[in-house]
């Protein structure tokens, strides 16, 4: 899997009900009542000729995507949470990120994971410009905003207005460094420590990190 | 593995480099708001087969190297707001970078 594209190129239809509009808007998967995208269709095709053949099963399959599925920020939380009361770990992170989570039973696959690290001095966020690249085996999948142009146009361009839009002012005197995640590596922010955790477990720690720090638009909760 | 399969890398961390510019038919990996600027080898990522290759079906081979090019913010967006340090970091493979025309290397 050496991208994660999304190619569903969904649209945003304006469903008119009854000749009236819903009062409440709400977010919803538009219907697919008008047939498969070109992609849809090879997937389909791809899927049952695997089946057909013998080289996997529907079971296989449905439990690959269970699997996938299953897969959320607290597996990457809890790596933060060993780098943070482990410095031997940390730099083992810092120096090949793929195989210190491995340590934790957490499977990159072919996945090469960077991982970037806060400090005073230099504050990460990642973006993938040209699709929607992340880090899913760590994260689960990626919030809806992260594949939005506007974000993947902005997080480039004005970086420090995007944080603020997300509510994370980082002063001046500190880097903002963006990571375009163009090709064949996957970023994981790892957050800075927050202050009064002296002492805390890992467990502990986990729970105040967030997705969204682990991308680097926010900072952990605070105690 | 042949000798064929990987073609050497030709910049070394903190080497300055210049993105080609240009365009061409086809899936390519380097994003244009850096195409023509200059920026600072980061490190080698390792190598990977060429995914203008791949896109098409094709093995990649020979598999290239893959670079995280740092760039400062005020290079690419003339206008950027933000401090001076400011800086994004881009993967690039080997054959869209040349030597930057300047000798000078200062980390971004």
């Amino acid at each position: 899997m050496p991208h994660e594209h999304d190619h569903t190129h969904g649209h945003d239809h304006h469903h008119s009900h009854d000749g009236h509009d819903h009062a409440h808007p709400h977010p919803h998967r538009p219907d697919q009542d008008d047939g498969l995208t070109d992609y849809q269709a090879m997937e389909i095709a791809l899927r049952e000729l695997l089946i057909e053949k013998g080289v996997l099963s529907a079971e296989e399959i449905r439990r690959a995507v269970e699997a996938m599925d299953a897969r959320s920020p607290t597996d990457g939380a809890r790596v933060v949470a060993r780098a943070w009361t482990d410095p031997a770990f940390r730099a083992r992170l810092l120096a090949d990120g793929s195989a210190a989570c491995a340590e934790l039973g957490i499977d990159m696959g072919p996945t090469k994971l960077v991982v970037v690290e806060n400090t005073a001095e230099v504050h990460n966020m990642v973006v993938c410009t040209l699709c929607s690249c992340y880090p899913r085996f760590l994260l689960g999948l990626p919030p809806d905003w992260y594949k939005s142009r506007a974000y993947r146009s902005r997080a480039v361009r004005e970086p420090r207005a995007v944080l603020e839009e997300f509510g994370t002012h980082i002063p001046d005197r500190t880097t903002v460094r963006v990571h375009d995640s163009t090709a064949d590596m996957r970023y994981l922010v790892l957050p800075r420590r927050p202050e009064g955790t002296e002492g805390w477990d890992e467990a502990r720690l986990a729970a105040l990190v967030g997705r969204d720090a682990m991308i680097g638009v926010a900072l952990p909760r605070q105690p | 593995m042949t000798a064929n399969d990987q073609l050497p890398a030709r910049f070394r961390p903190g080497e300055r480099v210049r993105v080609r510019g240009g365009t061409g038919p086809g899936h390519m990996r380097t994003p244009w708001y850096c195409r023509g600027h200059e920026g600072v080898i980061e490190r080698i990522c390792g190598f990977f087969g060429n995914p203008e290759e791949l896109a098409y079906g094709r093995d990649g081979r020979p598999r290239r190297a893959l670079y995280r090019v740092r760039f400062r913010q005020r290079d690419l967006w003339p206008d950027y707001a933000g401090p001076e340090s400011d800086s994004i970091d881009i993967e690039i493979y080997d054959h869209w970078l040349d030597p930057a025309q300047g000798r000078e290397n200062h980390a971004a």
